[in-house]
């Protein structure tokens, strides 16, 4: 029997969800909001919410000190590179998994993600040291490769889920019916696993446009990506709120859009399997 | 045509052992049943077959020509899987087109043949619709449709009606019976379900336990079968098996006797015993009898006998109908003659 569900408690739920819903999105309207207000208001105390004098001035300064095109390019090449990357070695890794598992196949996918468990800055020091002797400190080579290497776990277990779900039937029929590995590949496999290649690639694309760590550390000027962007408005001169948030937003906006817009697909990625 | 021929075949999966050293001649235009219980290795040796599975030694052979370490797509047989394996992101069209697009066949080709394909298995207006648009049935005939259009040497069907409902199974079984007569092709088919082997096939194989027990056509497994697990296996309901005194005085280890072939009469008889429970079918009636020092006995009876719990009957088995097997299940003596 169905359970059934009062009115009361339904708007409870609701009105919880909204709550807790504004609580996570209020952080990214206040930096928003702060963009838009000169840097005495943005430290005003009372803090004025809505009712302030409204300015773009943040925006044109932050345009004239910074080249802002030239991070965003950066962004999108390590983003982009690593994801492109990260795909051509995880496609075929989960394949493998999927559909060829062995004993220790189990063994090697909690491995894999255990590495996900150790902290960036434990590796810092190695990682540096290899970076600077090979001349790719402040290259976009060095965030692709720290990139990839960082997100490829999370990219072989979403598509090795994703594997899992297609039955083996339908490729072994596919092989009765004369196709080869690379037809397999093209003409069956492919087509099925669309939504968990782009719920994977949009994912990888989000953690590795976000990334801070790694961007602060390798980084300089030439390859700083949006990221080292922001953090370049928290400078020892002092804190400008109001320059530091014109700076915020204009890094999350182009995330932030792609995310809305593909938040369907990544919904479905992510709990893939997880429902039926 | 196609001849197959499976010699000293035997598949291990880690130490486990599927099939043993199995020998199997199939016979050009034959349809061929594999029967047996759950893992008896009957799937495995069909994937043996197809080539979805690598024998762990012996050889297959298809025309005389050796095609044990040959891929699938070249040994040149269709498959037709259980769970149909529709391609879910095609057409029906798509579908059935498929393998032609893997042969390289040209466009004209591929249509005309899909074209003919949909005509036979009734699928003319449902190639524009993807597999999920489908009923179970309709799955069927478009796997089935696949496989044909590539001309195989043999067709091979992996319990292919599981998944359907009781009436949808008896009408895919009698198409399958007619598409084997109209297009004279070699089928293999997989099935646990004694009563589509013994309605489908030409040849029973009965597998158990990864070994042939015994092949032959489905009246000669009912009238003479090889041992103790074939004679329960064909035959539905099963064959009774009686033990102990009653099959000593036959000089048998065990006697077996068919619930058709056993003599329902108010009085005298060989046995008597006390009616359970009562199967009616119609035609048939079937009665579970408790008969003291013999046990549980299955008897057919007319569809009209009004028989209730707990009434006493006197059993009479038909003297030439009865099985003798000895102590290893061996049969020692069938119904027409010592074995």
């Amino acid at each position: 029997m169905a359970r059934t569900v009062s009115t009361q408690r339904k708007a409870a739920v609701t009105v919880l969800a909204w709550v807790i819903g504004l609580l996570i999105f209020f952080p990214i309207l206040w930096t928003v909001l702060t963009s838009f207000k000169t840097e005495g208001e943005a430290i005003a105390n009372p803090p004025s919410f809505l009712f302030f004098d409204w300015t773009m001035e943040n925006y044109t300064e932050v345009q004239e000190r910074s080249n802002y095109l030239r991070h965003v390019v950066n962004s999108v090449a390590i983003s982009f590179g690593s994801t492109l990357i990260g795909l051509i070695i995880a496609v075929p890794a989960a394949w493998a998994m999927a559909f060829s598992p062995t004993k220790r196949t189990k063994g090697i996918l909690m491995w894999m993600l255990s590495t996900k468990m150790l902290p960036a800055v434990g590796v810092l020091m190695p990682i540096y040291l290899i970076f600077r002797d090979l001349g790719l400190l402040d290259t976009l080579i060095a965030l692709i490769i720290v990139m990839t290497m960082v997100n490829l776990p999370i990219m072989v277990w979403m598509l090795y889920t994703y594997f899992k779900e297609i039955p083996a039937d339908i490729l072994e029929a596919a092989r009765m019916d004369g196709a080869g590995l690379r037809q397999e590949i093209v003409y069956v496999l492919a087509p099925m696993a669309v939504p968990g290649i782009a719920s994977t690639c949009l994912l990888n694309i989000i953690l590795a446009w976000n990334e801070a760590f790694w961007s602060l550390n390798l980084t300089a000027a030439s390859a700083a990506p949006l990221t080292a962007f922001i953090a370049s408005y928290s400078s020892p001169e002092g804190l400008f709120w109001a320059k530091l948030s014109a700076a915020s937003t204009m890094a999350i906006a182009p995330i932030l859009v792609l995310g809305w817009f593909s938040q369907r697909q990544l919904v479905r990625g992510l709990t893939f399997g997880a429902v039926k | 045509m196609c001849h197959l021929r499976l010699s000293n075949v035997s598949k291990r999966f880690g130490t486990q052992e599927v099939i043993r050293d199995l020998d199997l001649s199939i016979e050009d235009g034959a349809f061929v049943v594999f029967v047996g219980p759950s893992g008896c290795g009957k799937s495995t040796l069909l994937r043996l077959i197809a080539g979805l599975e690598d024998a762990s030694a012996g050889t297959i052979e298809i025309d005389d020509e050796d095609v044990t370490q040959l891929p699938p797509a070249r040994r040149g047989l269709s498959m037709v899987f259980q769970s149909y394996a529709l391609y879910p992101h095609m057409t029906v069209r798509a579908n059935i087109a498929f393998p032609l697009r893997m042969a390289g066949l040209d466009k004209a080709a591929v249509d005309r043949k899909v074209t003919e394909a949909a005509r036979v298995l009734n699928l003319t207006d449902y190639l524009s619709r993807k597999p999920r648009q489908l009923s179970g049935g309709q799955r069927q005939r478009v796997a089935i449709g696949r496989a044909i259009v590539r001309e195989p040497k043999a067709f091979l069907f992996d319990e292919p009606l599981s998944n359907l409902d009781a009436a949808l199974r008896v009408n895919m079984r009698l198409e399958i019976s007619e598409l084997h007569h109209q297009l004279g092709t070699t089928m293999i088919y997989v099935t646990h379900d004694q009563i589509e082997a013994m309605t489908m096939a030409d040849t029973i194989v009965v597998l158990n336990k990864g070994v042939v027990e015994q092949v032959g056509s489905p009246m000669e497994l009912y009238r003479r079968p090889a041992n103790l697990f074939v004679a329960g296996f064909i035959g539905s309901p099963r064959m009774n098996f009686i033990n102990g005194r009653e099959a000593a005085k036959l000089g048998a280890e065990v006697i077996g006797v068919r619930p058709e072939h056993i003599t329902l009469s108010p009085d005298g008889g060989t046995w008597r015993g006390e009616v359970g429970v009562a199967e009616h079918l119609g035609s048939d009636t079937f009665l579970h009898i408790k008969v003291d020092g013999v046990g549980q006995i299955t008897a057919r009876a007319p569809g009209e006998v009004d028989l209730r719990h707990g009434e006493t009957i006197s059993l009479t088995p038909e003297p030439g109908k009865m099985h003798l097997f000895g102590k290893t299940g061996e049969v020692i003596r069938t119904p027409e003659g010592v074995s």
